[in-house]
């Protein structure tokens, strides 16, 4: 149908490209050589001589603590989200009632919560709880922060398996439980690895919870090192963009390797 | 459990006759349903650590607490000081501003971007896939990255000043303005793309050759059948960008800290300030419950408009 290419758009592109790709480029170049030699030769000028140093200067001040902490609270949310949301997807494509309708619009008018609302209350619990300051206190609000969409997700890809199947599994004598391990649990595989993406991203990206309920060194995520560094040693422009760098490494991965699974993760952050 | 009286399964049969027992072959065993305990662990974690916290927002706007002594009830006091806080009111203006220009800005952008991803090409695919890059990056991250780009004396502008003029963005409010739109549509134009892209491909062939038979062309085929086409998109998105858009607090925070002076303080990044900097959480809390209102507002909007199983289906397209 289009005969000649479209010159308008493809300049247009590279326009956007620019703009996309020149930060990048800035952050990686930067990160690669000493800061002297950043400061001298500007932001947009290629490393002359090249060094990691800015890398293990990182790790040495604590951003491999800091990663495995995040690790820690992603596999955790994660966790908990696998735990609790396919019972609840499951109930409420299956058991017929108003309770469960009821509970699905509870977690609609969840989408519409935002976490910046609730920090003041949900300091005031953590601390009451004696949590603040501990990685479980950011581990459970950031997990029930991405439960809405992750109930919504998981409950439109199980309403797609056919009623039939049920029936089949109902003619076996097949129990609830039997029949959600092995019929509804293999058919949601797609919206299971959608929800695991979402919430992985969210724990890992997460900065608001831990930003107000955590403090020292030993429960700082990620994200709150980057802060940190940046209010404290903000100066240190090639060390703190290879923090950047190390924060984004695993996620980069994953966009490598499955950028199909982590796309819909993250058009699951639309629902937010 | 076992629902044998539903009425949704009645419907489809004759009215059993009294003693008659359960006819109908197709129903044959029993259907074993799921029972509520199945739903109870989320919706209990759920009440805890969500809504109840909501609640509490409501109940902590009319006292008063330091985060260290017990709180006291103080009535409609909060209440009071915040009609009469010009910060406070300055900072719903900025935040609806900011929330405009974001969608006017970013709106056009990845309509064009998502149409142009859309196309099969090969160098489309590739280009597209670092397009999303900025997707992967936290909030946290891109602000910083841009914090250390536009740094005054390290950074981009102090090198291009017939550009940037003294090069301090982020010493005046119209230009700090501009900073917060240009990195927010940085960040989210990325993602918007993706929903056109995926409802762009969704748009059937057939529309686009009926109108190449009558003679139109590349621009008019654009107006005359895309756009239209992407009209619920348009609504999803821009909805999204609202919501977005009021509650944006990290790159306030990391990148202006509401400054200079007050002059990027919005609703979001005041109430945290309020909080967390001046210890006075009961009236952050009463600020917080406008953001509650006005987002529940437009979240409402959004149920009634567009529709969550259109949000479904254009993630589907991808």
């Amino acid at each position: 149908m289009k005969r000649r290419p479209n010159y308008l758009a493809g300049l247009g592109s590279l326009v956007w490209l620019v703009l996309i790709g020149l930060p990048l480029y800035v952050m990686l170049a930067a990160t690669l050589q000493s800061r002297s030699d950043y400061s001298s030769n500007g932001p947009l000028s290629w490393p002359k001589h090249f060094t990691l140093s800015n890398y293990t200067q990182d790790f040495s001040n604590g951003f491999g603590h800091y990663f495995l902490n995040t690790v820690l609270v992603t596999a955790a949310v994660v966790a908990i989200v696998l735990l609790l949301i396919p019972p609840l997807s499951y109930a409420i494509v299956r058991s017929q009632g108003r309770t469960t309708t009821g509970v699905f619009r509870l977690f609609l008018l969840g989408l519409a919560i935002p976490s910046q609302a609730v920090i003041v209350p949900m300091f005031y619990l953590i601390t009451k709880a004696g949590l603040y300051d501990n990685l479980i206190g950011v581990i459970l609000p950031t997990a029930a922060f991405s439960l809405p969409v992750c109930a919504l997700v998981l409950t439109g890809v199980m309403r797609e398996i056919n009623s039939e199947l049920y029936e089949a599994m109902a003619m076996d004598g097949a129990s609830p439980a039997r029949t959600f391990f092995q019929l509804v649990v293999p058919l949601s595989k797609s919206g299971l690895s959608t929800i695991v993406v979402f919430s992985a991203l969210q724990a890992w990206n997460g900065f608001l919870f831990p930003l107000v309920l955590t403090q020292n060194e030993p429960s700082k995520v990620i994200t709150l090192g980057l802060f940190n560094f940046q209010t404290e040693h903000g100066i240190d422009v090639p060390g703190l963009l290879a923090a950047v760098v190390l924060s984004m490494l695993p996620i980069f991965i994953v966009y490598l390797f499955a950028r199909r699974a982590l796309v819909q993760g993250l058009m699951g952050v639309g629902g937010k | 459990m076992t629902t044998t009286d539903s009425p949704r399964v009645e419907k489809r049969r004759p009215v059993p006759r009294a003693g008659a027992g359960r006819p109908g072959r197709r129903s044959g065993a029993s259907v074993a349903r799921p029972g509520l305990a199945w739903a109870a662990p989320a919706t209990l974690f759920f009440t805890l650590f969500a809504v109840v916290p909501l609640i509490m927002v409501a109940v902590l706007s009319f006292a008063e607490w330091d985060g260290v002594d017990a709180l006291s009830f103080t009535g409609v006091d909060n209440w009071k000081t915040l009609f009469h806080d010009h910060v406070m009111l300055q900072s719903i203006w900025l935040t609806l501003l900011t929330t405009v220009l974001g969608v006017v800005v970013q709106t056009p952008l990845s309509i064009l971007l998502g149409v142009w991803a859309a196309g099969k090409q090969r160098n489309r695919a590739v280009l597209s896939a670092i397009y999303f890059i900025p997707l992967l990056l936290s909030a946290t991250a891109i602000s910083i990255l841009w914090r250390a780009l536009l740094d005054p004396n390290f950074g981009v502008p102090s090198q291009a000043r017939w550009l940037f003029g003294d090069g301090n963005l982020f010493g005046h409010q119209s230009t700090a303005i501009g900073v917060l739109i240009f990195v927010g549509a940085w960040q989210y134009t990325p993602f918007h793309t993706l929903i056109y892209q995926g409802a762009t491909r969704a748009i059937p062939q057939v529309l686009y050759q009926a109108a190449a038979i009558d003679g139109a062309g590349r621009v008019r085929q654009f107006w005359s059948i895309t756009l239209p086409q992407l009209r619920t998109t348009m609504v999803t998105s821009m909805i999204l960008m609202v919501v977005g858009g009021m509650t944006v607090f990290d790159t306030v925070l990391i990148l202006t800290q509401g400054g200079p002076g007050t002059d990027t303080t919005t609703t979001p990044y005041y109430s945290y300030v309020k909080g967390f900097k001046d210890f006075q959480f009961g009236y952050a809390s009463a600020i917080a419950l406008i953001l509650v209102v006005v987002a529940t507002i437009i979240s409402l909007v959004i149920v009634k408009f567009s529709g969550y199983d259109k949000m479904r289906s254009s993630s589907e397209g991808l």
